[in-house]
């Protein structure tokens, strides 16, 4: 029997690690998968108060939430190739003009 | 007890694979890392009782948008990133900051611990409504038929987005 808060205290975690990567992280590939990372540890409290409350809506909301980050990678590294072929960088530092 | 072990085991891997992205210099060592973390969030889901999510979370996540992530990574030669000024201050400031909100979600778990109960593997199994991909079939096309459609278009609008903002101009 593992208590609720242990699953809650995991994703806490993994969503903090997402955000320290987010800032930390200078190249702009690896800032979008800690997005995915902070979206995966939403998910896993979503699922974790499903079970809590016996209820399943908390499922369908995970997949909504993996349809969301399906496009959002999607349209995110579309822009990122299109970056790429104006800037010739990956770096977020020497992306900061929205004009070339 | 075997449900602690398994637990503490994924939890572990899981934890270990997102420092493991954190620390990793090059993009495709930190794509890996994401799936093993993915993996074994499935591995979780399974746990708590969410067999089509945690089916969902290997095809779509570790499998469908991870290739994705990979493909670009190649795609685009990605090297090692290099450090610069902005990271040095994101470290000075955003470090104690995270640490601080970890803390302070941890804090906030801990103190409702009581309220908030165990996690019993097998509560999810109902006797009556089928398995658990029927009851999520039947929520989401019969509750959430209208936020399923909405979906639907969403990843068409991304689909083609993706492909206008990826053609290359003819100049």
């Amino acid at each position: 029997m593992v208590p609720l808060s242990w699953y809650l205290i995991l994703s806490a975690i993994l969503f903090c690690l997402g955000v320290s990567a987010f800032l930390l992280k200078r190249n702009i590939i690896t800032i979008f998968m800690s997005i995915e990372l902070m979206l995966n540890a939403v998910n896993l409290s979503f699922v974790a108060f499903a079970n809590h409350l016996g209820k399943l809506s908390g499922h369908v909301f995970v997949f909504f939430v993996m349809v969301v980050a399906a496009a959002e990678a999607a349209v995110g590294l579309a822009i990122i190739i299109a970056v790429f072929r104006t800037r010739e960088t990956l770096n977020v530092d020497r992306v900061n003009l929205l004009k070339l | 007890m075997l449900h602690e072990i398994l637990f503490l085991f994924f939890a572990a891997i899981c934890v270990g694979g997102a420092i493991n992205l954190v620390l990793q210099r090059h993009p495709i060592n930190s794509a890996l890392s994401l799936v093993v973390v993915m993996v074994s969030l499935a591995a979780l889901y399974l746990l708590l009782g969410a067999e089509f999510v945690g089916a969902v979370q290997v095809i779509v996540y570790a499998g469908a948008i991870m290739v994705l992530f990979v493909f670009v990574i190649m795609l685009l030669n990605a090297g090692a990133e290099e450090q610069s000024q902005g990271s040095r201050i994101a470290l000075l400031i955003g470090g104690p900051g995270v640490a601080l909100l970890a803390g302070a979600i941890m804090w906030l778990v801990t103190h409702s611990d009581k309220t908030i109960g165990n996690v019993v593997v097998g509560s999810m199994v109902s006797t009556t409504g089928g398995d658990n991909t029927h009851q999520v079939a039947r929520l989401l096309f019969k509750d959430f038929l209208l936020p399923f459609e909405v979906t639907s278009i969403l990843i068409l609008i991304a689909i083609m987005g993706a492909v206008v903002l990826a053609s290359r101009k003819e100049s």
